[in-house]
């Protein structure tokens, strides 16, 4: 990826992502939201990661914010009414900004890979992936497929509760 | 390198104006098919110098250019940017989607062999099912932002209803992945060319006639097209979602119903009726299940695997079609009992089944 596109689709997803927390309309909101989560797959695109990018694409762009947009239709908010006004929020909000800030300084601090070190070829493929996938994160994967199934239940069990 | 960068546009000009010729052929089937099928004359009217070519000057000139010359009107209360922006998110994702469908298999020039695909992607299924995901933003934000209750609830419908079969449609296509091992549509092609007992070629349909089935049901659930076209069945909600659309945004509407069915046709084609195979057709010729060969030139292998890939895709355009002429509409309880009680087991079925044929065929090999 050539570091003009690169700096060109990084200004504009962060321009996505502000939009989310800046805008009061919740569906434009939103709409910043499956941006910004767009823009984030062109990124792993042009890291040659295809398999993530298009998966980034159908979870987060395809179904998540689509629900998303669904809560919002269905609670009929017309404009939110300021959430940040009280000074604990904005102190806190503000510390929760900086200690992210240090964390990605010292990240970068600690230096980068080597430039120019490659990728070997069916990099970012599906058959790499998945070899990984299915050997050495096989455990994580399998809890995560568990954790899905109870917010699954989780919401069954919500949807069927009757007010008494 | 710009060479390549050539090609690639070359292509995907190629195939976008492909579809969306297939796409006019499919509004013409919808005005005169219907009509045949109905025993009406349909679309008769429009005529260049008293020449009306069957009906076709009316769907193909005069319809279109009757949607550009009318009033843009704009909506009191609406979001304008979201209003404006809507028929666009509908649209584009679906032409999007046809630049990893192949249209042939190689093109021989000046020494160059050049891939009749527009964009060689490793994962180009799950591509497809990427931007036919997307499709549902214009659904939702047509419905949301034209301040009509009509339009709201064809969008929720709309948006209710694409996420239903999405998850049926991706399930069947995961015992199409497991048959091939491959997410490459040009290698799912490719692998439709073998026969089977030397006579029989070796089409998709052949292995997951369930897949089939799934496929084909969800896909027209996905264009929102008759039976399944409560986003905007016109008896209760006028036109649902695209209500408060007109002119060309209300053609870019109905433009992206019908790309949507050629989508699902030229899917189809590829992934159950061999793509661009032509039977018993390999790149040097015909070679007959009798053991003789018909040598043919490599340009006139192309071109037949071209035309074989339109005619299929307009086959499966036109069925399209008679459906919405042949089934009532249904209702919404049923619609959704058929998507997550019919669909999706007999799909979740079918990839267990397709696990435990294909091991047991590794065993015996």
């Amino acid at each position: 990826m050539s570091p003009l596109l690169f700096l060109a689709v990084a200004a504009l997803t962060v321009t996505a992502a502000s939009t989310v927390v800046l805008h009061r309309n919740p569906v434009h909101s939103a709409l910043g939201l499956v941006s910004t989560m767009g823009l984030l797959a062109v990124l792993f695109l042009g890291l040659d990661a295809q398999l993530i990018g298009v998966l980034q694409v159908i979870v987060y762009a395809g179904a998540i914010v689509v629900l998303f947009l669904f809560v919002i239709m269905l609670l009929n908010l017309q404009r939110e009414p300021r959430g940040l006004d009280g000074p604990l929020l904005v102190g806190a909000a503000a510390a929760g900004g900086l200690c992210l800030a240090a964390l990605i300084v010292r990240g970068l601090a600690r230096g980068a890979p080597p430039a120019g070190a490659g990728v070997q070829a069916g990099f970012g493929g599906v058959a790499q992936v998945a070899e990984r996938l299915f050997t050495a994160y096989l455990l994580p994967f399998e809890l995560t497929s568990l954790l899905l199934l109870v917010a699954v239940v989780g919401a069954v069990a919500i949807a069927k509760r009757r007010p008494s | 390198m710009l060479a390549d960068a050539a090609i690639a546009s070359a292509e995907a000009l190629f195939m976008i104006l492909l579809m969306l010729q297939v796409m006019s052929l499919g509004l013409f089937f919808e005005r005169k098919a219907s009509a045949l099928m109905q025993d009406r004359i349909g679309a008769n009217r429009a005529s260049i110098l008293g020449f009306a070519g069957l009906g076709l000057v009316n769907t193909l000139v005069a319809d279109p250019i009757k949607f550009l010359l009318k009033e843009d009107v704009r909506i009191a209360g609406a979001d304008r940017t979201l209003h404006a922006l809507a028929p666009f998110l509908s649209l584009m994702p679906a032409l999007a989607a046809f630049a990893v469908i192949p249209f042939g298999d190689v093109l021989v020039v000046g020494g160059r062999t050049i891939v009749l695909q527009a964009a060689r992607l490793d994962v180009g299924l799950l591509y497809v099912l990427a931007m036919a995901s997307l499709g549902v933003y214009g659904v939702v934000l047509a419905g949301w932002a034209s301040n009509s209750r009509w339009s709201l609830l064809g969008g929720v419908r709309g948006s209710a209803q694409m996420i239903s079969y999405e998850i049926a449609m991706g399930l069947a296509l995961i015992g199409v992945v497991m048959t091939y091992n491959t997410l490459d549509l040009q290698e799912i092609a490719r692998q439709q060319g073998r026969l089977l007992w030397g006579w029989l070629p070796a089409w998709g349909i052949l292995y997951q006639p369930v897949a089939f089935l799934v496929f084909f049901t969800a896909g027209v659930a996905e264009s929102k097209r008759v039976p399944f076209d409560l986003p905007e069945s016109e008896s209760e909600l006028v036109a649902g979602y695209f209500t408060e659309y007109s002119g060309a945004k209300h053609l870019m509407f109905m433009m992206s119903d019908f790309v949507e069915v050629v989508l699902v046709a030229a899917m189809i084609t590829t992934l159950f009726f061999g793509g661009w195979q032509v039977p018993w057709l390999a790149r040097d010729g015909f070679h007959l299940p009798g053991g003789s060969v018909v040598v043919l030139p490599s340009l006139v292998v192309t071109i037949l695997q071209v035309t074989a890939f339109l005619l299929k895709t307009v086959f499966f355009t036109y069925l399209q079609v008679a459906i919405r002429f042949t089934l009532p509409r249904f209702r919404y309880d049923q619609l959704m009992r058929l998507g997550w009680q019919g669909l999706l087991p007999v799909a979740l079925l079918n990839v267990g089944a397709s696990a435990v044929v294909l091991l047991l065929l590794e065993r015996a090999a």
